[in-house]
């Protein structure tokens, strides 16, 4: 027996984005808008869902919505949007060693069938609530939402930067509670100015639905944005 | 648990290029700008690689400093610190040319001796 050196060079994550540009396949083909949603658990990323779609699709400039709920366990997320009377489909991710943190382009993979594609413009996918794994693997997505909430820190960007880059809109929900909290917004502008310039930031409250109309704004243009940007 | 898939990501790369021969080393590339705490990474391989041709090999890495360049002055540098605005022209429009890395660079396997005639 003998040691022999084998060259690589090959990017460890490369079979997730082979499966996720095969989901891109499948989105551009039915001309579906791929957004995955991402936060730490907790910022009420469900909630803004509820508010956001309960509009329907003239809500969204007549874009018909569907909703991939990723979560380690349990359908909870996905019984909370069932009223919406629209496709939702819920992932586990509790298969794995002990449940996956993150949802990845093959989990995406494996509930397309269950999502009628044909009838749907803006699929949104709400993946696991974590500030850090999901934003390594991408799903096939044509944008990323992250939403941070004046409940936590406001040098988050600082510490979870990796997230706060992978995405091209940052909510701040929760922005009903800034009186009761010492959360400094112009600190947390600060901090994701130089963590991600430019990024697109909207202060949103879920609960009173403050906010929630430039978020419906934002994902209706999404299509356009994103067949010039093509 | 980051690491944790990470380090199934590099097993299952190793594994594919190994072509089914007893791996020794293995030897990746990480970009600090991936936060992926090498210590942790090291353990799960060792978890994960249990039962595979990688299982007993020894994992060894490099970190990658990050480097951006500004396409609006060309001013090229390198930051420790999650600062991605560039300090020379205050532009936005900034490119990650180094940091990102997440590779498996090399593996190390066990042949058997061939006979040269």
């Amino acid at each position: 027996m003998h040691r022999v050196k084998v060259r690589v060079v090959e990017d460890a994550l490369g079979a997730n984005t082979t499966i996720a540009n095969a989901n891109r396949g499948d989105f551009d083909r039915d001309h579906v808008t791929v957004v995955n949603l991402m936060s730490a658990p907790g910022s009420g990323k469900t909630t803004l869902l509820e508010k956001v779609l309960d509009g329907g699709a003239d809500a969204l400039g007549g874009l018909r919505a569907g909703v991939l709920e990723g979560d380690v366990q349990g359908s909870l997320d996905a019984d909370r949007l069932s009223h919406l009377h629209l496709p939702v489909v819920q992932i586990n991710t509790d298969g794995g060693f002990g449940g996956e943190c993150h949802l990845d382009a093959n989990m995406v993979r494996s509930a397309l069938p269950a999502l009628p594609l044909a009838e749907i413009d803006l699929l949104i996918v709400e993946n696991v609530g974590n500030l850090v794994c999901p934003a390594e693997f991408r799903i096939g997505e044509d944008a990323r939402i992250m939403v941070a909430s004046v409940a936590e820190g406001a040098d988050k960007p600082l510490k979870y930067p990796l997230m706060f880059r992978a995405c091209e809109l940052v909510i701040l929900n929760k922005i009903d509670l800034l009186p009761y909290v010492d959360f400094d917004v112009e600190k947390f502008r600060h901090y994701l100015g130089h963590v991600h310039p430019g990024v697109t930031i909207l202060e949103v409250s879920a609960r009173t639905g403050e906010g929630v109309d430039e978020v419906r704004d934002w994902l209706a243009r999404l299509p356009d944005r994103v067949a010039s940007a093509a | 648990m980051h690491e944790l898939s990470v380090a199934s990501a590099v097993v299952d790369t190793a594994v594919r290029h190994a072509a089914g021969r007893p791996v020794t080393a293995v030897h990746v590339r990480l970009g600090v700008l991936r936060q992926v705490v090498p210590g942790s990474l090291e353990f799960f391989f060792g978890i994960v690689a249990r039962d595979t041709v990688c299982e007993g090999a020894v994992l060894t890495h490099e970190v990658v400093q990050a480097r951006l360049h500004c396409r609006d002055c060309t001013h090229e540098w390198t930051i420790d610190v999650p600062a991605f605005r560039c300090p020379q022209c205050d532009g936005v429009d900034v490119e990650v040319q180094a940091g990102e890395e997440l590779e498996v660079e090399t593996i190390e396997v066990e042949e058997e001796q061939e006979c040269i005639a």
